[in-house]
């Protein structure tokens, strides 16, 4: 978006298209509307929050390698869901409310409503690949279908974001389509790139 | 610790700078309010219209313009009375805080209507 302004002033300051008042006048008004749609992009994610959720999956999938049986390596992701769920929501509260902004304002809803279809689809399919007894897929699987919700939902965010969700899609690829380890790989994604991203976030965009 | 001052200069002493522009079939003369026609100053006013307020380092990243350049333009509008700056201290890092006041909307709502008016009278024409 920002080079998308930035493409809108040279337009505006090019010396060689003499341009008419109307069309002026309808550039600003786009140049307008730009701004005001880049400025509603969400900025209420939390890096400090990514960062903490990144430990604690760096810990899970320690945890969870060491687990002889499925169960008790699955019993550990979802527990480590349900922690990183909550400490990204958490932190992203509070930075609204440091910012004075409300993580459920209208663009952080737009996120939010973008993002969770992708998780109920992540949800249904574990359930039914664990009936199946397919549970050596899952790291792959929870890596493409997480990358892609994070690519939906950052479409509401600053830039960064979708970027994160395309290198989640890529590390699902990846432990998809190679004999990698699952455990190294979720340890890479939901460890490795959540702690690099929350601090970009954090250095870029604050909290 | 949170040390704020407010600063917010009077609107009647720097009033809106206007430049007169006519339409090209000599109608009836526009109003144009030069301080926000200036893009990095209609931008500032067009990304403060959306939120009820934005720091220094949200419209420096916004904008992706220097410090230097966001201040010289925050102040031509704050001395306009289009917008009100706040500084504080988020813990020591000191935090700026800006905010468009009702004259600066007014002001962005009826360079709007002027762009709006030129095009429709163009087309008429």
């Amino acid at each position: 978006m920002h080079r998308k302004l930035a493409n809108m002033n040279n337009h505006a300051k090019s010396p060689s298209k003499p341009v008419s008042l109307h069309q002026h006048a309808e550039d600003n008004l786009r140049f307008i509307r730009a701004t005001m749609e880049s400025a509603t992009a969400f900025t209420g994610v939390s890096g400090l929050g990514y960062c903490i959720a990144g430990l604690s999956a760096l810990l899970a999938s320690w945890l969870a390698s060491k687990q002889p049986d499925p169960s008790g390596w699955l019993a550990i992701w979802m527990m480590e869901l349900i922690l990183a769920g909550g400490i990204a929501f958490g932190m992203s509260t509070y930075k609204g409310i440091k910012q004075g902004r409300s993580f459920l304002s209208p663009s952080g809803r737009k996120l939010l409503f973008a993002f969770i279809p992708g998780m109920i689809v992540g949800g249904l399919i574990t359930l039914s690949f664990l009936l199946a007894g397919h549970i050596a897929l899952l790291p792959g699987i929870w890596l493409s279908i997480y990358g892609a919700a994070v690519m939906t939902a950052g479409a509401w965010s600053v830039r960064i974001v979708p970027i994160m969700g395309a290198l989640f899609l890529v590390l699902g690829a990846i432990t998809l389509l190679t004999p990698v380890s699952g455990d190294l790989m979720l340890a890479l994604g939901m460890g490795g790139l959540h702690i690099l991203f929350g601090i970009l976030i954090w250095r870029h965009h604050g909290g | 610790m949170a040390a704020s001052s407010q600063s917010t200069k009077s609107s009647t002493a720097h009033p809106s700078p206007t430049l007169k522009k006519a339409s090209s079939k000599g109608e009836a003369a526009t109003d144009l309010d030069k301080l926000i026609h200036e893009r990095t100053r209609l931008a500032l006013v067009s990304a403060l219209a959306t939120h009820p307020q934005l720091t220094f380092n949200d419209l420096k990243s916004l904008l992706a313009i220097s410090d230097g350049n966001l201040s010289a333009h925050a102040r031509k509008l704050e001395d306009a009375g289009y917008v009100d700056c706040a500084k504080s201290f988020d813990g020591r890092v000191p935090r700026t805080d800006y905010r468009l006041t009702n004259k600066g909307r007014l002001a962005l709502d009826k360079y709007i209507k002027h762009m709006e008016a030129l095009i429709a009278a163009m087309k008429n024409n």
